[in-house]
């Protein structure tokens, strides 16, 4: 019998898919992965795991795993690919992509990833190392997701800021600096489906056996609702108007931290004179809220001694999505709860490390202020957009997919796609995307299997390494960490590898002092103190020491600004509910509240004729967005892509549980499984994003049979938003439920 | 006599399905069998929508006997997101489900 081996590593991106951080040991028998188990040493998940973990030898292993480079043989469509080797698959890669530099600039090309995933390091090198300005999350409408809460917390806090579930300290729950949350408000998000921005989704659920209770703000009814102390049920897209009107609870009935906005807020009586724009029959009327509901839970709030917000991509998807994050960051501001046990703390990458770049600050630092102000400057939307211009890099999507097919005001002629599948996946208006990108002259896609968008578009197929196939870095937040390679699938290659291997051809001098990835992780984890080997050596993960990186109060003790200073990272080194950053980008500085694009009072006509709200995205710790349909173990769980509609809606349109229907708008119509449930609300329903079927034909037309599921084919675009990050439409949609008749 | 069993704090049974992944990992178990599988309730209390979950053990459960001679929880208890399970003896969780508000025991003896 052969033995096995355990060896200790982090999961993040390829395999589960998802934002990653926790710990997992992978049992390794003749150099084939056999089994993996959550790692109990490991302060992050303390030994638990999730289902997509669990099935990973299923994944790994599967047999339509792409393991080889190939090449396009036949038509774009006609999913005929031929082996290639890597040598030969990256020469064509840097022909085609320098030809097209040459003939229509560097800016031709885009860089393209999906969500938070170990990409963002990698696709950086690239792109830069290219001299294309467009990196960007290609098809994500309004970029909403976390960008626009990024953006808001940067211009109010200076800094980012997390919910403190005591994820900064070794000990965790046991640290005696660390008390639990009194009340942690659920916004958009139920945490118990994933782990999404940094965040362990069941630490709220550790918190809440600590006494956490929490105030939950969700259209539908989960198992984190059924326990909230208040449930705020409101009408999806509404939450800047319930964010203002809480505010204004607050204020007006005296309840903020008097002392905190003394000393540390800026802006106080312009934000109170807003909210007063949003009194509590207002905000009623908009949200479909009981007044009384919306003034209990600010009550509560800030009553509570320490409280925390842990919020959710909903946010982002509000019309005006940057602006609805900027008011509830506020609600932690005027209740004083920044950067204190318990509260929200300040989030920064851990030891100073940058893996992933979250700011305009860490690409200066990793690519130099020449480079990245040039960039600013041609990136599609920059003009337009100042916040697209001044934070964090990413090129405005809805753009970028306007500029691909009118090839206005210069040409995309060229897309690397790095494991993200746009057509099947995240991109609003998805016909729309195939049509536009059906017009690139050359189109890579990194990916792991075949899916609607190699199949449609990709002439060359670079094939992806899962975590315990590669070595990278982590420091999103805390603690720093090694992902550590342990086994070999096929001719797998980790995303820095093949990244690394390509920018090394386009910007040779850059890259001239690293002879491998290694050597650029040991430079990119100096601030540490480690290389990357001490640092796995030593047991794969370290917390931050005392200093910025590490909470708590830091404002007081002069460590999160640059001078030294006490004080927060901002113009006026105190919290700015009124944003002098924004102010000087022309941009409101001041949260405010905007209708969906489409609802009962912004298109009553359309309303008339598609009177269902329909809410996409909610999340499975079975499928990550667009991934796993192929995976036995998890497709079994829920094998068809289903609808929640309320009894009475059921009742209204006359089709029962378990029916199959369309659900359609002027954009088209996608097939659904109907689940008559209570979640949903009577004028309401859910489905679930990211559905096509491994299973049916991959050639064109059929792809994987995305345009029977792809919910996103009837998603509107552009976004909905003044500051170019925001306002994708994917929560508040209309449509109508229609029987498909046999 | 004591018997192996496991507690379940079903008040904080989340439905997150990693109890049934992990066990049919740990057994090899094909698509269509599982030593546990979790069901939704839904059901109005108080005015409230309520949605509770609550994992079932089929006679493919064997309580991880391998593991347990490896000194290890069974899988689904060691990598339960929520931590609602208790792995244990029939007379010992007995007493701490005294302690817990919403909770179910199970126990069967095992098919070799």
């Amino acid at each position: 019998m052969s033995q096995t081996q355990v060896f200790h590593t982090t999961a993040w991106s390829a395999g589960p898919g998802c934002h990653g951080g926790c710990g997992q040991k992978v049992y390794v028998e003749d150099g084939k992965m056999v089994r993996i188990e959550g790692d109990e040493a490991h302060p992050w998940s303390q030994g638990r795991s999730c289902p997509k973990v669990l099935a990973l030898t299923q994944y790994m292993y599967h047999p339509d795993r792409i393991t080889r480079p190939l090449k396009r043989v036949g038509a774009r469509g006609e999913g005929r690919f031929e082996p290639i080797s890597w040598d030969e698959a990256l020469d064509t890669c840097e022909a085609r992509m320098k030809d097209l530099r040459t003939k229509y600039g560097a800016e031709s090309v885009v860089f393209a990833q999906g969500t938070g995933r170990d990409i963002g390091g990698p696709i950086t090198l690239l792109c830069y190392s290219f001299g294309s300005p467009n990196w960007v999350q290609l098809g994500l409408s309004g970029h909403s997701c976390y960008t626009p809460r990024l953006g808001a917390m940067k211009g109010i806090f200076g800094d980012f800021a997390v919910a403190d579930c005591s994820q900064f300290l070794e000990k965790r729950y046991a640290d005696p600096q660390w008390v639990p949350p009194e009340i942690i408000i659920t916004w958009g998000q139920d945490s118990t489906t994933g782990c999404p921005d940094g965040f362990f989704g069941h630490w709220v659920v550790d918190c809440m056996r600590l006494g956490t209770k929490i105030i939950a703000v969700d259209p539908r009814s989960t198992w984190l609702t059924s326990r909230a102390l208040h449930h705020l049920q409101l009408r999806p897209g509404t939450d800047g108007a319930l964010a203002l009107a809480m505010i204004n609870v607050i204020i007006s009935e005296g309840l903020y931290d008097r002392e905190f906005v003394e000393k540390w807020v800026h802006g106080f009586d312009q934000l109170a004179a807003r909210a007063r724009e949003y009194p509590l029959d207002k905000a009623a009327a908009i949200t479909d809220l009981p007044a009384a509901d919306i003034a209990a839970a600010a009550r509560a709030f800030a009553r509570a001694k320490q409280a925390a917000i842990q919020w959710g991509v909903p946010v982002d998807m509000c019309a005006d999505g940057t602006s609805v994050a900027q008011a509830i960051s506020c609600l932690t501001a005027i209740t004083g709860n920044i950067d204190k046990p318990g509260g929200e703390v300040i989030a920064r990458p851990s030891h100073g490390v940058t893996a992933y770049p979250f700011s305009t600050e860490e690409l200066i630092k990793l690519y130099g202020e020449d480079l990245i102000k040039r960039m600013n400057e041609k990136r599609v939307g920059a003009d337009k957009y100042p916040r697209v211009k001044n934070f964090r890099g990413w090129a405005q999507p809805d753009m970028v997919i306007d500029q691909i097919h009118s090839g206005k005001p210069y040409p995309i002629k060229g897309a690397w796609i790095q494991t993200a599948n746009i057509i099947g996946g995240q991109a609003a208006r998805a016909g729309f995307h195939l049509e536009a990108m059906q017009k690139l002259e050359f189109v890579v896609a990194v990916d792991l299997f075949h899916n609607p968008t190699t199949m449609a578009l990709a002439d060359i197929v670079l094939p992806a390494a899962t975590f315990p196939e590669k070595n990278s870095i982590r420091s999103w937040w805390a603690p720093l960490l090694t992902i550590k390679k342990h086994v070999q699938v096929g001719e797998c290659r980790s995303d820095w590898e093949i990244n690394f291997a390509m920018a090394k051809r386009f910007n040779p001098e850059g890259l001239a002092r690293w002879n491998s990835v290694e050597d650029m992780f040991d430079e990119r984890l100096a601030p540490s103190g480690f290389t990357f080997r001490q640092l796995y050596e030593q047991g794969g993960w370290k917390m931050p020491e005392d200093g910025p990186s590490k909470p708590y109060r830091r404002h007081e003790r002069g460590l999160l600004r640059m001078d030294g200073k006490p004080g927060f990272n901002t113009p006026t080194g105190k919290v700015e509910v009124y944003s002098e950053t924004f102010k000087s980008w022309g941009l409101d500085p001041l949260p405010q509240y905007t209708e969906p694009p489409q609802s009962a009072t912004a298109t009553p006509d359309l309303y008339r004729k598609y009177p269902l709200i329909m809410i996409t995205g909610a999340r499975s710790q079975l499928f990550f967005h667009a991934e796993h349909r192929m995976i036995p173990w998890l497709r079994e769980k829920m094998p068809d892509p289903y609808v929640e509609v309320h009894p009475d809606t059921a009742a209204r349109y006359g089709v029962y549980d378990g029916e199959w229907v369309y659900l359609e708008n002027d954009m088209g119509r996608v097939k659904r499984k109907v689940k008559v449930s209570r979640r949903v609300k009577a004028g309401h329903v859910h489905t679930m994003h990211g559905w096509w079927m491994p299973e049916r034909e991959g050639k064109a037309p059929d792809l994987f049979g995305v345009w029977d599921y792809q919910i996103n084919k009837i998603i509107p675009g552009p976004q909905s938003s003044t500051s170019g990050f925001g306002g994708g439409q994917y929560k508040t949609t209309l449509c109508t439920l229609t029987k498909i008749e046999h | 006599m004591a018997r192996y069993a496991i507690l379940i704090d079903h008040d904080y049974c989340t439905g997150c399905h990693t109890c049934e992944v992990a066990c049919q990992q740990e057994h090899s178990y094909p698509v269509g069998t599982n030593g546990v599988t979790v069901r939704e309730y839904e059901y109005e209390a108080n005015g409230r929508v309520k949605i509770d979950y609550l994992p079932f053990f089929t006679e493919h459960c064997d309580f991880c006997t391998a593991r347990l001679a490896r000194q290890e929880q069974p899988a689904c208890v060691k990598h339960c997101q929520a931590r609602c399970m208790e792995f244990g003896l029939s007379n010992d969780l007995g007493e701490t489900m005294k302690e817990r508000p919403r909770a179910a025991l199970f126990t069967h003896v095992p098919h070799r």
